[in-house]
């Protein structure tokens, strides 16, 4: 099978997954690569973030507005008919069934709440999928900010739909026409944007890439969706903790907060990527967006393009900490094509009567694929974070079935 | 104490003897591989009193340039432009008496590693380099490998710079001190910026190095303020919007001379 390293025993280093090195480092990826800026306004990020984290009543506030307006905690659901085909017994984490239909809004309401407490009145994002977008638009208007988000426009044709979402819940939806017109080159542009506008924007980055703090900001507020599965696993399942934690990766956020759950348990992570946009698997060290991670990238060094027909995964990098957790051999990344994502998603639909995102949708494809196989032995427990709903995708959906 | 301009490198010493004479100083950009024959932009640029000339390694995705220099950047791209190319093209010329200084994103310095890049730097008969998204606090690794490559590393300070982190930028940066004078990209603007004034103040207060306000400065008028609080002045988006729209070495040569113009007037005036 094509891109799938051996298996090395999980290292269990104590502080995995907790707080980076000094100047945000994740082993060698990491960093503030900003321009100067935006330096400024990072240290500010980071410490008002470091403030509200130590602060219960910061996390007591987003707990309930977690809990009050995004509807968790999701449920962990057995996947019962099909693991009785696949021969495992897959548990879903269902980000899906949160208010916008991702995880995106974890990490939305997270920041959101930290802009206003940094006395900020508006906030700036990017997003592929619109799923981000959506969220950040979802929190703006709950918190009385406004929102401006950049989106390629390719993606504005393929997620039609949450492109009206966005401006009915009152956000300005700015198309990027540089570049491939995705996901890429809308982070391009919002940080572009957010250099001009530091004093009363906070750019609210949608997975855990982007300068330090970011990627360790953006993680610890997905942890709760690793820390909730944790719990639950421990109610649910004979062993307490599963043999193999999966989920997809574009930059990978909804990973880096289900694994932070289970990175000191012998639990296998698995982050699954698109075939056409697998920073992890495939990329080579380099510098965008503000850190040091894994890229595509061509013979000179230009960042190529990503493809994938999941817009959220069209992501040609991945954060900093999945590329340290690789390193490590902690975390394997694996990649999955579109065909079998598609596969999976009518699958999960049939059998279990859940309309995937296509992004979660290669979480699953790769359970599928793998399942019964030394990768990953028939009676296996498998806990696979659904990061999201697939209604944004049944028109893509609708083309190709 | 020691005589700065003996231990400068050669693009600073350049800079310092020409500032010296009271002299204002021009550095226009180029993008590298922009036409087939862009290496004549570089001697129109010398024969029209540039000071330094600057010369941009594209990038695909260049986060601190606004539409024209992203623009110009894709064009070369396009045409097939990259590091190897552009340095093989400077390395053909014969020497203009002028300081080559490039400028490029972080990912391109290491691609191939950052001793690779800076000894074809040199190779080339570049002198000096600017990276944007290189700033201080993780320049260490480059610092060390460009000054044994005797490649002088030029950082930029930021009106939103606290005073003593500028302090640090104007001990460490070799060349000059690349004065970002406002909060945003690159690209024209009908002003200068009103961050230009101060910024460049605070940086006076820290060192004697050259200081060279860029960002924004696309007109004559705009040159001779910017001369008022700085040594000189980068022009890039308004240089490059002109290649854009088809103009050749001559029209340049021409631009490039009301800026010359500019800066010599305002340093005749009494101060
Ligand atoms: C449903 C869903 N899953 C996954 C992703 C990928 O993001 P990340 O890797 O940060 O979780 C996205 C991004 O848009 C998404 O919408």
């Amino acid at each position: 099978m094509r891109d799938v390293l051996p298996w090395c025993e999980p290292v269990l280093l104590d502080g995995t997954m907790g707080e980076p090195r000094a100047r945000g480092r994740f082993g060698e990826y990491g960093g503030r690569y900003a321009p100067e800026s935006l330096v400024e306004v990072c240290r500010e990020v980071d410490e008002a973030f470091r403030e509200a984290w130590a602060d219960p009543g910061f996390r007591g506030a987003l707990a309930r507005l977690l809990a009050v307006h995004a509807g968790r905690p999701t449920p962990l659901t057995p996947a019962g008919r099909l693991s009785e085909a696949l021969g495992v017994r897959l548990y879903l984490k269902r980000e899906d069934l949160t208010h916008t239909g991702s995880h995106k809004i974890n990490n939305v309401l997270g920041q959101a709440l930290l802009a206003t407490r940094m006395g900020r009145r508006r906030l700036i994002a990017e997003t592929g999928a619109g799923q981000h977008g959506v969220a950040t638009a979802t929190a703006a208007a709950l918190l009385g900010l406004e929102a401006t988000v950049f989106m390629g426009e390719r993606d504005i044709e393929r997620q039609a739909l949450n492109v009206f979402r966005m401006r009915m819940l009152g956000a300005e939806v700015v198309p990027v026409t540089a570049g491939s017109r995705t996901l890429k080159d809308a982070t391009s542009e919002a940080m572009r944007h957010w250099v001009g506008a530091t004093g009363d924007s906070h750019y609210c980055v949608g997975s855990v890439v982007g300068p330090d703090p970011y990627p360790w900001m953006v993680r610890e507020f997905q942890r709760v969706i690793g820390d909730e599965a944790r719990g639950q696993c421990a109610a649910e399942l004979r062993t307490g903790v599963p043999d193999y934690v999966v989920a997809c990766v574009g930059g990978g956020s909804n990973a880096a907060g289900t694994f932070a759950g289970f990175a000191d348990t012998p639990a296998r992570l698995v982050g699954v990527e698109a075939e056409g946009g697998a920073g992890a698997a495939r990329g080579r060290l380099g510098v965008m967006h503000g850190c040091r991670s894994l890229f595509l990238q061509d013979d000179d060094g230009q960042i190529t393009q990503a493809h994938s027909i999941a817009a959220g995964l069209d992501y040609p990098g991945v954060g900093p900490e999945h590329a340290h957790l690789r390193d490590l051999g902690r975390a394997r990344y694996v990649t999955v094509t579109d065909d079998e994502a598609v596969g999976a998603a009518v699958r999960l639909a049939r059998t279990e009567g859940i309309v995937p995102a296509l992004e979660s949708a290669h979480a699953l494809a790769w359970v599928i694929r793998a399942a019964g196989g030394g990768d990953l032995p028939a009676g296996s427990t498998v806990l696979m974070t659904l990061s999201g709903r697939g209604d944004k995708d049944v028109s893509t959906l609708k083309e190709l079935l | 104490m020691t005589n700065p301009t003996l231990a400068a490198g050669a693009v600073e010493r350049h800079l310092r003897a020409r500032r010296d004479t009271g002299r204002g100083l021009l550095m226009p950009y180029v993008t590298g591989g922009i036409t087939p024959s862009w290496t004549d932009y570089l001697r129109a640029f010398a024969a029209a009193g540039a000071d330094a000339i600057e010369v941009g390694l594209p990038f695909s995705d260049p986060t601190l340039d606004g539409v024209t220099i992203q623009q110009a950047g894709d064009t070369a791209l396009a045409r097939g432009a990259s590091t190897r190319r552009i340095l093989a093209e400077l390395s053909g010329m014969p020497d203009l008496g002028v300081p080559l200084v490039a400028s490029t994103y972080y990912n391109l310095v290491l691609h191939d590693g950052a001793e690779a890049f800076c000894a074809a730097l040199r190779r080339a008969g570049v002198g000096g380099l600017i990276v944007p998204d290189l700033p201080v606090h993780e320049a260490d690794e480059l610092t060390d490998v460009a000054a044994a490559a005797g490649i002088e590393l030029v950082l930029l300070a930021s009106p939103v710079t606290p005073q003593p982190r500028l302090a640090e930028i104007s001990c460490r940066s070799r060349g000059f001190v690349y004065a970002v004078s406002l909060m945003g990209t690159t690209g024209e603007r009908a002003a200068l910026a009103a961050s230009a004034a101060e910024l460049t103040e605070r940086i006076r207060r820290v060192t004697d190095r050259p200081v060279l306000l860029g960002f924004g400065i696309s007109t004559p008028d705009q040159a001779r303020e910017a001369r008022r609080h700085a040594d000189g002045v980068v022009v890039g988006a308004a240089v490059m919007r002109r290649v854009l729209d088809g103009a050749g070495p001559d029209d340049l040569r021409a631009f490039l001379a009301t800026l010359r113009q500019a800066l010599d007037q305002e340093c005749d005036r009494p101060r």
